[in-house]
């Protein structure tokens, strides 16, 4: 099985896993849930890692830069903001 | 990866799956939250340690700067403005996996000449799913400014686009053609670097013609459809870097969000294909006049708060525009000093997204327990002597039951207007987010505050308080 075939079969059950992980959520939960789901999608910080470990400053490194901080700014900024949306539901159980 | 660094992506997995599963519960919500932090921390870890000893400058200065804007970001937001934020580090997301993407095609292509096509240099499956990430990725960062602007008001309005279905399909065709002809058939670095421009700027035009004609309350809808495809980048970033975690992690934000976007739909009686031709734009019909609209003073208003036994609050936007969460718990302590039952009632989509009121409110500590969502209230209100709806316009309209052929026919509402006075504090008869008329306003039992929220509710209060 080739590295292609695999991806598509992380892909393929990943969706599987997506579409059954998420249901029935309360009405309140529906905004920090997406916010948090939000900041996971900065997963792609990884990637943006993986392309500037390099000293010569090129486009695509300034590229990769540019991904990396909108990235992190979408992870830090994206967890903090969830977990200042569920700390004001203070009192509840 | 070696056996290590695979582990830790496996457990990172399962950080953020375990995490988002209790996210979606209210008692293990910001544990999960925390859970998933940790997921992403150990995901950039093991991927510093994955690449080994390289010159760590820009990665230093990347993360540094990306960390202090998004904490800067949320610390200074205001409570009210939690919806323009997750709006914008959406974009923020699917912007950098477009990013990633290009960075990726430059490097291989402009930088490193004579060397075939991107696909030649990257392998089919590489280079097809790089086109894919651009695409989707600028779809999000411009469907998601243009969601944050009119969530601020400051794109309002939903022009209608002729042939809006074909002419996005188009575009999308075009720009797709682009994109693959600059990976597959271009070994010219200047020509193919000109197409992915084009692709770029087709998913611009594509977003601008999606997110434009749909309505400002059917922004969080758009948000969270948007969010999915945030995750569906990051997928096509990991295939195009092969890179597993990527593709695991932004496949399961991808259908995970899809679903929550379905879950918000129905709580708001919508199908996803309706918010997405602009159900609400259609109100033209609808901008009729009043008739007879019966206004009231802070004075008048108070007396009759002074011999209610039952009342309940109805939030809406306006409440949080205005700031007024601290002034409406003020009031509801007011009466029930008096003696009176003191609600809010909480519609699903009140505010500028679902859950927002439940955010204003808990900022201003109104205990939990006062708080009733529509289904366990509605009944109530027909036992109920004062009803006072706080800037929330559509949620009450009872257009959406009466009236069919209303653009928010058969959206669940609030049934305030069966409550024995209604008293709506409101800046001016102008229409809500659907941009229709409120035939409640116009109910013999109603009658209208005109002014800020804030100021009406503290006047309410120190009248209550100055005859108590």
């Amino acid at each position: 099985m080739g590295p292609l075939l695999i991806s598509l079969y992380l892909f393929v059950l990943a969706a599987f896993l997506g579409f059954e992980l998420i249901h029935k959520v309360p009405p309140t939960l529906h905004t920090p849930l997406m916010s948090g789901a939000n900041a996971m999608s900065g997963i792609t910080v990884v990637g943006a890692l993986t392309l500037v470990g390099v000293a010569a400053l090129s486009t695509s490194v300034v590229l990769g830069v540019l991904a990396l901080i909108l990235a992190t700014i979408n992870v830090v900024g994206g967890f903090l903001v969830t977990d200042r949306m569920l700390s004001t539901f203070g009192g509840r159980k | 990866m070696n056996d290590f660094t695979a582990l830790l992506a496996l457990a990172s997995i399962a950080l953020f799956v375990f995490g988002l599963k209790r996210l979606s519960r209210v008692r293990t919500a910001r544990t999960g939250n925390a859970l998933m932090a940790a997921g992403m921390l150990l995901a950039i870890v093991l991927t510093l340690i994955e690449m080994g000893l390289v010159d760590y400058r820009w990665i230093a200065i990347g993360l540094l700067v990306g960390a202090a804007i998004g904490y800067l970001t949320v610390a200074r937001a205001q409570a009210t403005e939690m919806p323009e934020i997750v709006a914008r580090f959406n974009g923020f997301g699917g912007a950098s996996s477009a990013l990633v993407a290009i960075s990726l095609f430059w490097a291989v292509v402009v930088e490193t000449p004579g060397d075939g096509t991107a696909a030649s240099a990257l392998g089919t499956a590489s280079a097809a799913t790089l086109v894919l990430s651009v695409l989707i990725g600028s779809v999000t960062l411009a469907g998601s400014i243009l969601a944050e602007l009119k969530l601020r008001g400051t794109i309002d309005g939903t022009p209608s686009i002729p042939a809006r279905g074909p002419v996005m399909g188009l575009v999308a065709l075009a720009s797709l053609v682009a994109g693959f002809v600059a990976v597959f058939g271009v070994e010219d670095p200047a020509l193919s670097s000109v197409l992915v421009l084009v692709l770029v700027a087709g998913s611009i035009v594509m977003s601008l013609a999606l997110v434009l004609p749909i309505g400002g309350a059917d922004m969080p809808v758009v948000i969270s459809l948007l969010n999915s495809m945030s995750g569906l980048a990051a997928a096509a970033t990991g295939f195009a870097l092969n890179n597993a975690l990527l593709i695991i992690a932004g496949t399961i934000v991808g259908a995970s969000g899809l679903i929550l976007t379905q879950i918000m739909c129905v709580a708001m009686n919508r199908s996803l294909v309706n918010v997405l031709i602009g159900g609400f734009s259609g109100g033209d019909a609808e901008h009729g006049e009043y008739g007879t609209v019966i206004a009231a003073d802070p004075e008048s208003t108070a007396m009759v708060l002074e011999a209610a036994q039952s009342v309940i609050i109805v939030p809406g936007y306006g409440l949080a525009a205005a700031r007024a969460q601290n002034a409406a718990y003020a009031l509801a302590q007011a009466l029930q000093r008096q003696g009176a039952q003191v609600r809010f009632a909480i519609h699903p989509v009140a505010g500028r997204m679902p859950g927002h009121m439940n955010v204003v409110l808990a900022e201003a500590e109104v205990p939990y327990d006062m708080l009733e969502e529509m289904s366990e209230i509605n009944a109530d209100f027909a036992e109920t002597d004062v009803v006072i709806v706080v800037g929330a316009n559509d949620v009450v309209n009872p257009a959406a039951r009466n009236e069919p052929n209303s653009p928010i026919a058969g959206m669940p509402i609030l049934d305030a207007g069966n409550a024995r006075r209604v008293f709506i504090i409101k800046r001016s008869l102008s229409p809500g987010y659907a941009g229709i008329k409120n035939p409640l306003f116009e109910q013999d039992n109603a009658a209208m505050l005109y002014g800020d929220a804030k100021d009406v509710l503290e006047h309410l209060t120190n009248e209550l308080s100055a005859n108590a």
